[in-house]
């Protein structure tokens, strides 16, 4: 017998409480947010204050609210973590998203009724260490973005935890403590006097020797420099697929894109979600897709369909 | 003698031979790798016959053995785990480092007198993390290399479990285990043993400000932020053998040498080095003075620039390689010394790379450091010869000063 799976939900990134709102409105299930610190690669900055009204938002409209604190923490950010928790908690935040087990520690002995979610970049990559983690109580894994569909569909039927994929948006293929842009631009004024003009906005991409036509989005922010793969993973045509496997969490990751972009994109996934639970897919999604899709960020399928080798 | 904890010295052993070197050359432990589940797929790799040979060996010398299965596995890799766990147990390693949880929980579950380390893959950085996985039975944590001396102090102080640091060789860019590049630029996986080092490649890094266009990039002086320094990120080697009084004070329990990839020449080498400053700081804490022929040694094997790393500051630009550095000299493992004749004063050497008459070269071993010029040379059959022209053929050299078996000849390039 088919296993009767619940509708995936639909969570997108929020980096404002404008996008809270316009996302919920758009059709999101839930948003994630970051800030004070704790976020990895979080697109905005929010206070606890902000978190608190993107709750009431949230709650009020059956949606919710996901709180990274998935950074790498060095020993001076524990300071504070415990009661950044218990706030949190407080406030009752739907989930905590983290990557360092000290923030599974401190959430059990400061937050024990504050549900975790496993996000920890590269290292999610199969049942038993999922499982691993659900013995201690964390509620989903976000799998690791270099797995393929087979993989993920295989961890899903064994997993005891929640399974999240990412569905739409960039991936970061690289995490460096080192301040690489810095760097380089200090290394440019001491090595030849050259004082590197850009932008203060200005989008700053590398392209490997090799493969000019690859641009890969880099920027630096307090936990070092990210490297951002130069496609953007759109899976809009294969949501019967993950609706059919009973992935609980279907995230798009607004990180490089405008506001406007990002409702327009969840408005799609919102009708094609709805569509695949309830109907059969049509096609043409992501045509839609790309009419909107800006010229620099190609649309890709990450490694759900790509071969590795080692 | 000090009250100071005396650290093990860690030296990397890509096969047999090379953990025999650095067993003798003073390493008080080593790591390598099996045919399964350890990153660096190309290193030579033990099959389970010369990992017992290498622990007989080790042992023997009072040296201990640690096997990386530290990939972070995909489902399917995950086959066979139980069985070589369970080798590795009665083959008699002495640990296992591990970064992924499915290899710690299977190794506690079916292999549990295997010692468990935890893999700087696993990006340990604070004192909480490092607890939790003690408490989880890990013995030891191998910490990220972004952590500084005053972390490692403040980690030490918060909890017991025994604390390993790398203190020389490459280093990765990145967090490690959080760079996916060359699975992107080359579908290799990184994590899993395929790493290209992508991070040493050239790159071009160019500013986009939303009005310029994009089709005219390879041509546009204008978008590219600096045409005639290609952008790179590669990290110049640590090097920490001026702090070792400081790691050591800090309590440090293991010093890594990082170089499963690198030559027998490299690893007896940089071991013979340390050695040597660790044991003097040792003997006498308040007396040690900095040997720089320690850091001169270290530079006949090692030719990347070289860096503190993370141990002190946040790194700069001085810690990256953007161009060619400074010319070094290099050299070459010329010669492995087999025997020695007291009375003839006539080494027996087999031969690792071309050497001559009047060529100068140095012997150096764990109690041998001397340059000579090259009077004499014979083949086995006491024929006079001008050269030793090939791969590990024996030859006898008069050397000014007694040398021992397992000593070394190098030359320079």
């Amino acid at each position: 017998m088919m296993k009767e799976y619940k509708k995936p939900e639909l969570l997108v990134t929020a980096k404002n409480l404008t996008e809270v709102d316009q996302l919920l409105s758009a059709g999101a299930d839930a948003l994630e947010l970051g800030g004070n610190g704790y976020g990895l690669r979080s697109s905005g900055e929010f206070s606890l204050e902000m978190i608190k009204e993107a709750l009431d938002l949230a709650h009020s409209r059956q949606a919710k609210i996901y709180v990274a604190v998935n950074a790498i923490l060095h020993n001076e950010a524990l300071t504070g973590l415990a009661e950044y928790l218990s706030k949190l908690a407080e406030y009752r935040v739907d989930a905590v998203i983290y990557g360092d087990p000290a923030v599974l520690v401190t959430a059990q002995q400061s937050a024990p009724d504050l549900p975790l979610h496993l996000s920890s970049e590269t290292v999610s990559t199969n049942v038993q260490t999922l499982n691993y983690w659900a013995e201690k109580g964390v509620k989903r894994g976000y799998l690791s973005r270099e797995l393929s569909l087979e993989e993920v569909f295989f961890i899903k039927q064994r997993a005891n935890i929640e399974v999240q994929l990412l569905i739409h948006g960039a991936t970061c293929i690289f995490h460096s403590k080192r301040e690489l842009i810095s760097n380089y631009r200090e290394f440019l004024w001491e090595n030849s006097k050259l004082d590197v003009q850009y932008p203060e906005q200005a989008k700053l991409y590398l392209l490997e020797s090799q493969r000019p036509t690859e641009k890969y989005p880099i920027f630096e922010d307090r936990h070092g420099s990210h490297i951002m793969s130069s496609q953007d993973i759109c899976m809009i045509d294969h949501l019967k697929e993950f609706v059919d496997a009973g992935i609980d969490s279907l995230k798009i990751d607004g990180l490089l894109h405008t506001t406007e972009y990002l409702i327009q994109v969840t408005q799609m996934y919102r009708r094609a979600l709805d569509q695949a639970v309830n109907t059969s897919l049509t096609d043409g999604f992501i045509e839609e897709i790309r009419k909107i899709q800006p010229e620099n960020r190609p649309l890709g399928t990450g490694f759900y369909f790509k071969e590795q080798i080692y | 003698m000090t009250t100071s904890k005396r650290p093990e010295l860690l030296a990397p052993a890509g096969n047999l031979e090379k953990l025999e070197f650095a067993v003798r050359y003073g390493a008080d432990a080593v790591y390598i790798g099996g045919q399964q589940f350890g990153l660096r797929a190309k290193a030579g790799n033990f099959s389970f016959a010369e990992m017992e040979k290498g622990v007989a060996f080790a042992h023997k010398h009072g040296a201990l053995v640690y096997v990386a299965t530290n990939i972070i596995p995909h489902d399917a890799d995950l086959e066979g785990l139980e069985e070589y766990l369970t080798t590795l147990e009665s083959v008699g390693v002495d640990a296992i480092i591990a970064a992924d949880p499915s290899i710690i929980h299977t190794a506690k579950s079916i292999a549990p007198r295997l010692e468990i380390h935890l893999s700087t893959q696993s990006s340990t950085t604070n004192w909480q993390t490092a607890k939790f996985w003690r408490d989880e039975g890990v013995k030891r944590v191998v910490l990220a290399r972004e952590v500084s001396l005053k972390e490692i102090k403040e980690i030490k102080q918060h909890t017991a479990v025994e604390i390993e640091t790398f203190i020389h060789g490459a280093m990765c860019n990145s967090y490690s285990g959080r760079c996916v590049l060359s699975n992107h630029l080359t579908s290799r996986d990184a994590n899993r043993g395929g790493c290209a080092q992508s991070c040493r490649w050239q790159y071009d890094l160019f500013a986009e400000d939303g009005e310029l266009d994009w089709s005219r990039i390879a041509d546009s002086e204008n978008v590219r932020v600096n045409p005639d320094i290609p952008y790179t990120m590669g990290s110049k080697d640590l090097c920490m053998i001026e702090a070792l009084p400081e790691l050591i004070e800090a309590g440090v329990d293991s010093f890594k040498i990082e170089g499963r990839m690198k030559s027998i020449h490299y690893v007896a080498t940089v071991v013979n080095a340390y050695r040597q400053a660790i044991d003097a700081y040792l003997a006498d804490p308040k007396g040690y003075r900095f040997d720089p022929r320690w850091l001169e040694e270290i530079s006949r094997a090692s030719h990347r620039p070289l860096t503190l790393g993370f141990y002190y500051n946040p790194t700069t630009y001085n810690d990256q390689i953007y161009q060619e550095g400074p010319k070094v000299r290099k050299f070459d493992f010329a010669g492995l010394i087999l025997d020695y004749d007291q009375i003839t004063k006539i080494a027996t050497i087999e031969q690792r790379n071309h050497f001559m008459i009047g060529q100068e070269v140095e012997f150096f071993g764990p109690k041998t450091r001397f340059v000579q010029r090259i009077d004499r040379i014979e083949d086995e059959s006491g024929t006079e010869i001008d050269a030793a022209r090939h791969p590990q053929q024996i030859v006898k050299v008069r050397v000014d000063h007694p040398v021992n078996p397992f000593d070394m000849m190098r030359k320079e390039n």
